[in-house]
């Protein structure tokens, strides 16, 4: 028999209200980690989609030309004139600290070339990064070898070229070895073949024009990124696809701090629920409290048994909160958008976090119960009953 | 050398004109191993005067000193300790907590004493052997009898072998039956050593006290012997109290004894 069987059996004994404490703080804790559960599958989602997007930094040779226009997104300045990025420097960004959140890097060779008596961009492009980079590729036919060449969609309607037919691009022999789906993009009017081929065509050997970077993860910082890859590459000018990433961003981090705010609301709600609820119990208890008084418990005694109860049901409403609010979200998501399925994952620091707030939640909410109880005078008590 | 002094003890309450003695004034010595009966009128002040020995109530003036300690002089928590090592405290509501066990409501003083749990176990059995429950341990208050309950309430009142023991009407909810075996029980454990102060309306549990203090509002009226106060209440009531005369051998004995 110690204190803590005191407030256990205490519990056991008016389950009425340990259940109410308990439904208060459990619904009050699965709120908000449905709350941050989906806001968690949001952003993955988001940035899932946003991986679709592919690079969303550019590495573009310092220039203080007129900008060029590629795939709808301004570029900056892309001369062809000017000196352009030394492709051993790019090795470069590959040491930057957050090295591992760069999903592929993608060296571009861009120069004007001459086909059947029209003038073509030729793009030289790593096509293993371009998996990554340009993932809405579809190719009909083949990816180029050393001499081979694909064609954007209009390009090959222009040009009136298919797989297999040969062209001569100025002095090269290249075969078509693949024509490229309508992407509704710049791609369409652009062919396309692997750097080496375009560096030897264009006279651009160990030189690329630009590099596109995909970085999108989460919690990539994108901003300190770009940073990262200026200070390794001092000779190019580096720059994030500010309209893709901040819109997106700026409008998760509303419903963040919006939904934050909702949690705060709906926690203080439930503390409000559990000091009503143990005002009540310790008023109920007076003869117990006078008692234990007049027998010689000190307050710290009293306060400790009040503080158990509340720490036994924070506690349980804690992990009860998390389940509770983790299962609704993963069972929402997959009942109302198949897209989220099993994007919700199983977060210890969230199970922590849920655990940690509901019983600081409950036993700040319990302090003024267990002060008042504490304070109880043993005569008052006693002559009251 | 007394061991309880209680000097010129007062408790007010109210303001101004308004100001209410409850206890006038009371000075009274008590030894160790007494048996002492308060008695008095409702509203007399017995309560009071009580709840000012168990170091829960501060007089308004005077000072209460229990073996050598001024009680009054100790901050609240200490004589939370004081309660706790020096006194039991038997009510007359039994005040037994419903959601625990008999046994488990004998432990609540042992509760925030460090010791092993069988050796309290075993003091709670020892306390419930001695008052005749040993074999009713596990019941809930709710499964046992009004006097079943008053043994129980004497039980936590010794668990943790106090030296006094402060007992408020510990027979006014029980039968004559239950009374007289509770007072016997007192008895006895006055007889093995323990200081009994008990406020009491009934002249036949008064019977049991070596010692009558009577308070008439708020002032100590009378401080006697017992045989010589049951014989003034039985000439003021012009009854028999049912077992007096029995109680009176007792006492004698009890006195010639001390």
């Amino acid at each position: 028999m110690n204190l803590n069987a005191i407030s256990i059996k205490n519990l056991l004994r008016r389950k009425g209200r340990a259940a109410f404490v308990l439904a208060g703080l459990v619904i009050g804790v699965s709120t908000v980690v449905g709350i941050i559960s989906y806001i968690e599958a949001m952003t993955n989602d988001i940035n899932h989609k946003l991986e679709k997007f592919g690079a969303n930094i550019l590495v573009v040779p310092k220039t203080e030309n007129l900008a060029l226009s590629y795939g709808g997104l301004s570029l900056g300045g892309v001369s062809f004139e000017m000196e352009e990025i030394r492709q051993a420097d790019l090795k470069r960004v590959g040491t930057i600290k957050n090295s591992k959140n760069i999903a592929a890097l993608g060296p571009l060779v861009l120069g004007v070339a001459n086909v059947a008596q029209q003038r073509v961009l030729l793009a030289g492009v790593d096509f293993k990064a371009a998996e990554i980079l340009k993932p809405w590729w579809k190719v009909q036919g083949a990816l180029p070898d050393a001499d081979g060449i694909i064609l954007g969609a209009e390009a090959a309607r222009v040009l009136n070229l298919g797989v297999g037919n040969r062209l001569q691009v100025n002095d090269s022999d290249l075969t078509v070895s693949g024509i490229l789906h309508p992407t509704g993009s710049q791609d369409d009017q652009l062919a396309f073949t692997r750097i080496a081929t375009a560096q030897s065509i264009f006279g651009k050997q160990g030189r690329v024009s630009m590099a596109e970077v995909a970085a999108l993860c989460k919690d990539c910082p994108i901003e300190e990124m770009v940073k990262q890859i200026s200070d390794a590459i001092p000779g190019a000018k580096v720059m994030a696809i500010q309209q893709v990433v901040k819109s997106r961003m700026e409008t998760l981090g509303q419903l963040k701090k919006f939904s934050y705010g909702i949690s705060g609301i709906i926690l203080l709600i439930g503390s409000l629920v559990v000091l009503v609820t143990m005002m009540g119990s310790v008023r109920e208890r007076t003869d117990e409290i006078g008692i234990f008084r007049a027998i010689g418990y000190r307050k710290r005694h009293i306060m400790r048994i009040v503080f158990t109860e509340a720490a036994i049901v924070s506690g349980l409403a804690g992990v009860l909160g998390y389940f509770l609010g983790f299962g609704a979200t993963k069972a929402g998501l997959e009942m109302f958008n198949e897209s989220h399925s099993g994007l919700v994952p199983f977060s210890l620091e969230l199970a922590g976090a849920a655990f940690i707030t509901a019983l600081v939640v409950g036993l700040i909410a319990s302090a003024y119960p267990a002060f008042m109880a504490a304070r109880m005078d043993p005569n008052e008590a006693l002559r009251a009953l | 050398m007394s061991y309880i002094v209680a000097e010129n003890l007062t408790k007010t309450y109210g303001k101004g004109d308004a100001i209410v003695s409850a206890v006038d004034d009371i000075s009274f010595q008590i030894k160790e191993g007494e048996f002492v009966g308060v008695m008095g009128e409702s509203g007399a002040g017995k309560s009071t005067l009580l709840g000012m020995m168990g170091a829960m109530n501060a007089p308004t003036s005077g000072r209460l000193i229990v073996d050598e300690i001024d009680i009054y002089g100790l901050h609240q928590e200490q004589r939370a300790d004081f309660r706790r090592e020096f006194l039991g405290f038997i009510f007359q509501s039994f005040h037994l907590v419903p959601y625990l066990t008999v046994i488990e409501n004998v432990m609540l003083p042992l509760a925030v004493v460090k010791a092993n749990k069988k050796k309290k176990r075993a003091m709670a059995r020892e306390a419930l052997t001695q008052v005749g429950l040993g074999d009713k341990a596990k019941r809930l208050p709710n499964q046992i009898s009004g006097g079943e309950k008053e043994r129980v309430a004497i039980a936590r009142s010794i668990v943790n072998e106090p030296p006094v023991l402060l007992a408020d009407e510990p027979t006014g909810n029980l039968d004559t039956k239950t009374t007289r075996e509770i007072m016997e029980l007192l008895r006895q454990l006055n007889q093995e050593g323990m200081t009994i102060i008990m406020v009491t309306h009934s002249p036949d549990c008064a019977g049991f006290a070596q010692r009558i203090l009577r308070v008439t509002d708020g002032k100590l009226e009378e401080d006697k012997s017992t045989i010589r106060s049951i014989e003034k209440w039985q000439k003021r009531e012009k009854g028999q109290a049912p077992f007096a005369n029995q109680n009176q051998e007792a006492i004698a004995g009890s006195l010639h004894a001390g």
